[in-house]
């Protein structure tokens, strides 16, 4: 053999991370590139090629502009329901982690069992349920059967209770009792102040995650002036001349969309979690690695 | 996320001739309701609440006219097929997941620390794309006159679209977006529980006479054990629920009629919009439920996930 082993090993494992590299960014990489070129270019061009920016400005064109501005109001839904969810994911977790983490209460351990069970349990295992109910009680078709469901985020109560009960010492909250502070106060002008990262991280999990929920809007509104962009890209689909021919004859009023168009709607729906996933990266990591670091 | 962390340490607090922590000075017995009480409120209203009533409409026998109650879900001619599509889709997809997470993160954590967080970074970027933008991403890398990956698709045969997604492919194909959207951040969770590794440990290992592939198979892989098992889980218990995946591909068939009630919860939505059978839709949630607690609770007992170290 003239190549040592050792080379040789560091060779296929170089290898095989190209081909895994390839697999996660070059999808990515295409996307952002697509909107550039039109529908013909993107079969004749290379994968990689840029095309134009007024290429790129006319699709953003068509897609803002399609069928009345729907992909706006699916933007402001969105919005609304991400961040309504967020806003009572973050006002209900924090409280009941510190809660859970420094205080003593009948049930505290009971309550901690269940949220570990609920966390394990996926979101979409009760989403039919949720319907059941939500029908039954009649918020159906309102707001509050998106809200309700995505502030209801027992993963961000489990990151709190972790922060707080590893980083908090219990001295420090017992001292300020004894000094006469009263409990609110204690949590209000002690730990609330040294839980902004957690704080911030769960509000980003919370968005995040109700954000790209499909499942949950796609059960609960039933209306297109209704819909989070999640629903309307699947919408969008339906409109696109190349997955779905047979829905537009010669002379048909209904506006095409060609596949550079629909790459700028996954682009639109995408952008707001991407940023904050370049941005805020080691802040994200280190959350979710709050479990493996600590004891 | 450290499961096996907190259930330890419960199970300290159990142990006998250990007394449990007194409460810390000056604390009120009540307050700790009062920080808690807008989860326990949402907590009943949208995690309990919404289980007991499908319980309750899954046992319960139907009214006239609405659909077939628990024992005649099972014998419905879609209940089956469902069931297989999904556990195919799993076989495929935990398999392959386990494999090359695992694969990856120990070949990653050889590198120098630079160098492997570029990799990790890149690895992660898909998880930003997740619902109906992932499979739209999949169905434009699908196609053979658009894909970047074209050259692999005319290499398996595959000429026009409706060939690379025939329903024999379905399984395969769901696998693999929820490979590409899910294996970054698990590659980042083990690469921080590898971290943890006490550097003595490698170096003496090392010096020992280890070289990287020893080390990796036999100190890094056995200390990243649980948490191979807490992927299994958490895995196991989503894939159960998948939905938006075929649903979403459905809508851009091509003609080629990708089936509207493909997955267990598809099927379940489907009797409840279609026909208001809410009874049978409460019965296969339920199912699905039992179903993926069941393999959870087996993989925890077997992966010996809770275990005090």
């Amino acid at each position: 053999m003239t190549i040592p082993r050792r080379y040789l090993f560091r060779l296929v494992a170089f290898a095989i991370l190209l081909i895994f590299t390839a697999f996660f960014v070059v999808p990515i990489v295409w996307l952002f590139l697509a909107p550039t070129k039109t529908d013909g270019q993107l079969l004749n061009r290379s994968p990689f090629a840029f095309g134009s920016l007024s290429t790129l400005a006319h699709t953003f064109h068509t897609v803002v502009t399609y069928n009345g501005h729907s992909v706006l109001i699916w933007l402001k839904n969105s919005a609304i329901y991400s961040f309504g969810g967020t806003a009572l994911a973050v006002l209900a977790a924090i409280p009941a982690g510190y809660g859970l983490a420094l205080t003593q209460f009948i049930g505290r351990r009971a309550l901690l069992a269940t949220t570990l069970v609920v966390m394990i349990m996926p979101a979409t295992a009760l989403v039919l349920p949720l319907f059941l109910e939500m029908d039954k009680i009649g918020l159906y078709g309102t707001i509050w059967a998106l809200i309700l469901p995505f502030g209801f985020f027992p993963f961000g109560v489990y990151l709190t209770y972790i922060y707080f009960s590893s980083t908090i010492p219990k001295d420090l909250l017992a001292a300020a009792r004894i000094d006469g502070a009263g409990e609110w106060r204690v949590f209000r002008y002690i730990a609330l102040p040294l839980a902004r990262p957690i704080v911030a991280l769960v509000g980003f999990f919370a968005f995040v995650a109700s954000w790209n929920n499909f499942f949950l809007p796609f059960v609960m509104t039933y209306d297109n002036s209704k819909y989070p962009l999640q629903i309307g890209l699947q919408q969008l689909i339906g409109s696109t001349a190349s997955f779905n021919p047979a829905n537009f004859s010669a002379g048909s009023s209904v506006v095409v969309l060609h596949r550079p168009d629909l790459a700028m709607a996954v682009i639109i729906a995408i952008a707001p979690v991407l940023i904050v996933f370049l941005f805020a990266q080691r802040a994200l990591v280190s959350g979710m690695l709050a479990g493996a670091t600590k004891e | 996320m450290t499961v096996p962390g907190e259930r330890a340490s419960a199970r300290r607090g159990r142990h006998p001739g250990k007394r449990r922590e007194p409460p810390p000075a000056g604390t009120s017995r009540t307050a700790g309701y009062f920080f808690v009480a807008l989860y326990v409120a949402l907590l009943i209203l949208l995690g309990i609440v919404p289980v007991v009533y499908a319980i309750y409409l899954a046992l319960s026998h139907p009214a006239a006219g609405s659909g077939p109650g628990f024992i005649g879900t099972f014998s419905d001619y879609r209940f089956l097929p469902a069931f297989k599509h999904v556990t195919e889709f799993m076989a495929y997809w935990l398999i392959s997941q386990t494999i090359l997470v695992v694969g990856l993160v120990l070949m990653l954590h050889s590198l120098t620390s630079r160098v492997g967080a570029v990799y990790r970074f890149l690895f992660y970027i898909p998880g930003a794309l997740a619902g109906a933008a992932s499979v739209i991403v999949w169905l434009f890398l699908l196609d053979p006159s658009a894909s970047p990956f074209a050259f692999v698709l005319h290499w398996l045969g595959y000429a026009q679209f409706n060939n690379a997604i025939a329903p024999s492919n379905l399984p395969v194909i769901f696998a693999l977006m929820a490979f590409w959207t899910g294996a970054g951040g698990w590659i980042v969770v083990m690469y921080g529980a590898l971290n943890n590794i006490p550097h003595e440990l490698l170096e003496s290992a090392q010096m020992d006479g280890a070289n990287a592939f020893n080390t990796a198979l036999r100190i890094k892989l056995p200390l990243i054990r649980k948490w191979v098992v807490y992927m299994l889980v958490l895995s196991f218990a989503g894939g159960t629920q998948l939905f938006v995946e075929p649903a979403v591909l459905g809508t851009a068939s091509l003609g080629v009629g990708i089936s509207k009630y493909w997955s267990p919860n598809q099927l379940a939505w489907f009797v409840a919009s279609q026909y208001s059978y809410y009874n049978q839709a409460a019965a296969i949630s339920l199912d699905l439920l039992v179903f993926g607690l069941v393999i959870a609770a087996v993989l925890v007992w077997r992966g010996r996930l809770f275990e005090v170290e």
